[in-house]
């Protein structure tokens, strides 16, 4: 029997939204090929481009004829399709486990990513693109970070993941944010400060799958799994 | 009963909720969260939202916060009740599910500014901030050129049936027509008739009259 073609990810490893796709396709052990978009010169932009991302951004995603956007909704997808190879309670194996993996995804998605996102373009990414950081915004948003950051500290300390015992989407869709924050910016503090939190992160941070995205967003070329 | 909403009768997440429950013709009880006094920032609502925001739902034993999980748990629980808010096959489930993601992080994040900004603050006896509101709009109608198109294309946003993508604009949809951002949904007759249909629903019509 042939095995499936690899499904297409557009867009470069270093994109945090990018990094959640490809978290979850090595977590799930889903064969893919990563397509650049030279985001530099607009390619993202470009009629061609906005015909399978709308609204402009990376990562856009094809498998077999289906094309889909927002690496949140592709991470579902990649779960629920592939539910019965590598890491299988990902997304929960019952209704019950999927309402709580729904719920802390949520979490992410409302109140996680927000300030995080913010902060990571303002340290991480301004400075590398030469643009003037803006001390209110960062000074705002770590503020923002830091409450819910203690509401994480609560609940992981009730629970070893977010949405449980188990390693779940909910955990991985932290990653990419997390993992620029945490190496080489001063808010690193946030989440080392935090007994919970700081166990958590290593946890999650220590996958195998996210390693390997580490590593790809710091080759100079687009690999193929 | 077994299913209860916390929340407030205007928060448009609480609405949400509700809108789910009516469109399933679910029974429920709605427990009202005074916020003015803090409530949901204190036990018992903050062990169901650690967040300390509304809305929080239980049924039964299951507790949950975040009114799109809830949404979304109602729609797989109760998939044989009331109206199909999901879908069954797999390729139509991941094509709502990417709408789910825009409304919940494009469309809502200017429209709820928008709501906030216009309609509450006066009730609080704030002032509007014009520029915040601006900025909004800009963002609003860059996404509700997306929406056109998509429109253009497609019965509703996420297929061609209603869905929960559809239902989680409802409340703030309805907020905006209540304000000068009216204009952005009228200049574009896809986007106008598609918030005229949703807000037409007569779950929708049966929650306002609850909430009254």
């Amino acid at each position: 029997m042939a095995a499936p073609a690899p499904v297409k990810v557009y867009g470069p490893p270093l994109s945090t939204a990018v990094a959640r796709v490809l978290a979850t396709l090595l977590e799930k052990n889903v064969q893919f090929q990563l397509l650049p978009v030279n985001m530099a010169k607009g390619e993202h932009k470009k009629p061609e481009y906005l015909k399978i991302q709308p609204f402009g951004q990376v990562p856009a995603f094809e498998d077999e004829s289906i094309n889909l956007f927002e690496s949140r909704a592709i991470s579902k997808y990649v779960c629920d399709k592939y539910a019965n190879q590598g890491n299988k309670g990902l997304f929960g194996t019952n209704p019950l486990e999927k309402a709580s993996i729904d719920q802390w995804l949520e979490a992410e998605g409302q109140n996680f990513n927000p300030p995080s996102s913010v902060l990571v373009f303002q340290l991480a990414f301004a400075p590398r693109m030469k643009i003037k950081q803006d001390e209110n915004m960062i000074k705002l948003n770590e503020a923002k970070l830091a409450k819910v950051l203690d509401v994480y500290e609560r609940r992981l300390g009730e629970s070893r993941y977010l949405a449980g015992d188990e390693f779940t989407l909910a955990d991985l869709s932290h990653l990419p944010n997390s993992q620029y924050l945490v190496n080489g910016t001063n808010v690193a503090e946030l989440f080392t400060s935090r007994k919970n939190v700081e166990r958590w992160w290593d946890e999650i941070s220590s996958r195998e799958s996210w390693k390997e995205v580490v590593e790809m967003q710091r080759s100079p070329s687009p690999r193929n799994a | 009963m077994a299913i209860k909403v916390h929340g407030h009768p205007n928060s448009p997440p609480s609405r949400r909720v509700l809108l789910a429950l009516s469109e399933k013709g679910l029974d429920y009880e709605f427990v009202p969260v005074d916020m003015s006094t803090g409530q949901h920032k204190k036990e018992p609502f903050i062990s169901i939202n650690p967040f300390g925001q509304v809305p929080g739902f239980e049924d039964g034993d299951l507790q949950l916060f975040e009114s799109r999980a809830i949404t979304r748990y109602i729609a797989y629980a109760y998939a044989d009740k009331g109206t199909p808010l999901f879908d069954q096959d797999p390729k139509k489930v991941a094509i709502i599910s990417v709408w789910l993601e825009v409304e919940a992080l494009k469309f809502d994040v200017p429209g709820s500014k928008l709501s906030y900004e216009i309609l509450i603050k006066p009730l609080l006896g704030m002032t509007t901030d014009e520029g915040a509101v601006e900025q909004a709009q800009g963002q609003l109608a860059s996404v509700l050129d997306v929406y056109e198109a998509r429109l253009s294309k497609s019965k509703y946003l996420g297929g061609d049936s209603f869905t929960l993508v559809d239902l989680h604009h409802v409340p703030i949809v309805n907020n905006m027509m209540k304000t000068k951002v009216k204009a952005l949904f009228d200049a574009r007759p896809h986007v106008s008739a598609w918030a005229s249909d949703i807000l037409a629903r007569p779950a929708w019509a049966k929650v306002l009259a609850e909430l009254a």
